[in-house]
């Protein structure tokens, strides 16, 4: 028994080092698609290429892959397009559950719920995809555009999301992250990094959303403690889509006009971003102030550090309860970074930009927003070590380059 | 435990002695190919309504839904096999086990049309789930990885007639609700769930559930409190991917009788990743409330966005979303 185990493993790791004995599996639109593609998908084997033709997929239900070690790969994002709009049944177009999977070169379309979800599916590869909702922002458009959860190491690299009605790029309770490269526009979240570990978010457009950037913790989830989150590079401007969330959802209480958001993550560095155009505010850093019962979730963020970012226009418009009175008092305009004040002087965000900032001195978590006590945030003179840059292994960057 | 172990063997050693003359490929079954007809496996005479005399049938205290289709039920045990019950009182089937269940509706002369068998065989290597898809003439099933959809009419039982588009699952569909981790695990027999119909075998069953304690029927009040029929229902209806290994792990809402708090059945819990199902909602479940509760509305719908369970779900279980409305109103705020 022991003996065949190993027999096994090791044929499946031969598979993947000698490319000799992969093969590309090539499939083309037409009669019978969903079937032809979903039979290609599961006959793939460890090494293995399925390839889209060009032209539209026309898919009546969700497509999946559970193979190690398999490229799905199309002919580009505006040639090789799998059409949800007839969608029947299944919560995403694509879902991945194989770890070692390249997807590259292709766009999912319409999708009734999420676009493509990868869970469990460590060393995933999104390159150069389009997921989109076609008809733009909708409250009726599916969730999440690219869905990676429950993964170690991951990688969104020139991805374009359009049209979530949730987050256009959300990774979840994952771990190893790099997003770069990538357009998310008129989703309700630009990018959500959201209970994970160890994420840089750089050289990103994100434009046009409800929100930019989120980098979230939420409780009552298998992990928890979201932490050592970098934002940097990114070009995060005129995010001022009105909220299109369905209610009830978290991100439905993103403020339309919001750059980045940060809520009771600890250890997240945002820096050398552009930022502008954000009617609420361009960095906002907050608690999380619904009630819940969870013994082991910490609602307030810590250790957000913030510096050499360029401020351009922001806070003309906040929507947030209690926002345009405090914007009032201070003469019409919110300032362009803000801390809720969750938890008191020490856990005050860091902050080195040459901006003015406020806190609006809501310390106790359970507070009112319209309770607040805006007062000034002094700007920081030093700031603590940095972050290391996030790593993934070898194969997967040589698979974008 | 010992009592346990007892009416199971009792079990096994009723199922064996039934194993006479069996015209079942155990080779089949084990090999790693996957025969591309059900014929080659021997469970049926030519037809889904002649299993062989050797499989062993069974039904469920409180059955999966599935578009209100009508399911047939075998076990088939290699000859001299043993099943064996954990301290959960799941049952642990050897290799070469082949757990045989046809989905079908009632034809209008009377009578089942089974439309597809689908097959969990347990192999060396672990459980390997299989759809087969029968043939018009209705003598034999073709292996359909990649699923299929076929359209169906059926009277719903207040006598509406529904026509749906009935989804034949995906073999990774399969897996997606059978899997525990990496591994594909059989859902349904659970000792507490089943009723086997040989008097005999039914006897040990007795000794067996006495001991495990059946669980509540979801649809006979006399089995069970609401509550209970509520569990039940959500076990086995929502717990197999409401798991802590299963495919909606990462939600947090766990169905499956392990949650240990009210917030991880989705008694005021907020939404995850429910994209547009929370519908302006605000909880999974809002105590006393079933018409502001995440989980009816998604019960209610059947847009792939917003329904639950995902798969096999083109029409409502309106008697299922009755239970489970009753018994959220029935909750103190």
């Amino acid at each position: 028994m022991r003996m065949r185990k190993i027999a096994v493993a090791s044929a499946a790791l031969c598979a993947l080092i000698q490319p000799a004995f992969a093969k590309t599996i090539s499939v083309a639109p037409g009669d019978r698609s969903q079937e032809r593609l979903q039979e290609a998908l599961i006959a793939a084997e460890p090494g293995d290429v399925v390839e889209l033709a060009e032209g539209k997929f026309v898919l009546t239900d969700g497509l999946s892959l559970d193979v190690n070690g398999v490229t799905l790969k199309g002919q580009g994002v505006q040639k090789s397009i799998l059409d949800f709009s007839g969608q029947k049944g299944a919560g995403e177009g694509l879902l991945v559950t194989s770890d070692d999977v390249i997807l590259r070169d292709f766009a999912v379309e319409n999708s009734k719920g999420d676009g493509i979800k990868s869970k469990g599916a460590d060393r995933i590869v999104y390159h150069k995809l389009r997921v989109e909702w076609t008809g733009g922002p909708k409250e009726s458009n599916g969730a999440y555009g690219v869905y990676p959860v429950e993964s170690k190491d991951v990688l969104v690299d020139s991805v374009i999301v359009r049209g979530a009605s949730d987050a256009g790029i959300y990774v979840g309770q994952s771990r190893n992250i790099i997003v770069r490269d990538s357009i998310v526009t008129e989703n309700v979240a630009g990018i959500e990094i959201e209970n994970s570990y160890d994420a840089d978010v750089f050289d990103n457009i994100a434009t046009r959303n409800t929100g930019g950037v989120l980098i979230f913790d939420l409780p009552s989830l298998p992990q928890m403690g979201g932490k050592n989150v970098r934002v940097f590079d990114n070009i995060i401007i005129d995010n001022m889509t009105p909220n299109f969330a369905p209610k009830g959802n978290i991100v439905a209480n993103v403020p339309t006009g919001t750059g980045v958001m940060v809520m009771a993550n600890r250890n997240v560095e945002i820096f050398d971003n552009v930022l502008g155009e954000n009617g609420t505010s361009n960095i906002m850093v907050v608690g999380y102030r619904f009630e819940h019962k969870d013994p082991n979730y910490d609602p307030l963020p810590q250790n957000v550090v913030i510096w050499d970012n360029q401020h351009g226009r922001a806070g003309w418009d906040p929507k947030f309860r209690g926002g345009p009175e405090i914007a009032a008092a201070m003469g019409g305009s919110f300032p362009a970074i803000f801390w809720d004040g969750a938890g008191g002087a020490t856990k005050a965000p860091i902050i080195m930009d040459s901006v003015p900032a406020l806190s609006l001195g809501l310390t106790d978590i359970t507070a009112d927003p319209t309770m607040a006590r805006p007062s000034p945030l002094a700007p920081a003179t030093s700031r603590p070590a940095a972050l290391p840059a996030i790593k993934l292994p070898d194969a997967m960057e040589a698979a974008v380059r | 435990m010992r009592v346990l172990f007892t009416a199971l063997a009792s079990l096994a050693a009723a199922v064996a002695t039934a194993h006479s003359s069996n015209g079942v490929s155990d080779q089949a079954i084990i090999a790693d190919a996957n025969p591309p007809s059900l014929s080659a496996f021997g469970f049926f005479n030519g037809a889904a309504d002649k299993p062989a005399a050797t499989l062993v049938p069974y039904a469920l205290r409180t059955p999966l839904f599935s578009d209100y289709a009508e399911k047939q039920r075998f076990i088939h045990l290699p000859e001299g096999a043993k099943v064996t019950v954990d301290t959960n009182g799941q049952m642990q089937f050897p290799i070469g086990t082949a757990l045989i269940k046809s989905f079908g509706y009632e034809r209008e002369n009377g009578g089942l049309k089974v439309l597809e068998t689908r097959l969990l065989l347990h192999r060396a290597e672990g459980w390997v789930a299989l759809p087969y898809v029968w043939r018009a003439d209705g003598r034999d099933a073709d292996l359909r990885v990649g699923g299929t959809r076929i359209p169906v009419s059926f009277k719903k039982p207040d006598g509406r007639v529904m026509n749906i588009s009935y989804a034949v699952p995906n073999k990774n569909q399969c897996k997606q609700c059978h899997s525990s981790g990496n591994e594909i695990l059989p859902i349904g027999p659970a000792a507490r769930n089943m009723v086997l119909p040989y008097p005999d075998l039914s006897g040990g069953m007795a000794a067996l559930v006495s001991v495990l304690q059946a669980e509540a029927k979801w649809d006979d009040p006399a089995s069970g409190s609401l509550d209970q029929r509520a569990h039940a229902y959500l076990r086995v209806n929502c717990g197999h991917c409401h798991a802590a290994k299963g495919s909606a792990s990462n939600s947090g809402l766990f169905l499956d009788g392990s949650a240990r708090d009210k917030t991880a059945v989705g008694i005021g819990k907020r939404p995850v990743a429910a994209g547009r199902a929370s519908g302006d909602m605000d909880f999974i479940i809002e105590a006393g409330n079933p018409g502001r509760s995440i989980l009816i509305g998604r019960m209610k719908s059947t847009d792939p966005g917003i329904a639950m369970p995902e798969l096999g779900r083109d029409s409502v279980h309106d008697e299922g979303v009755k239970l489970l409305e009753d018994w959220i109103a029935a909750m103190k705020p």
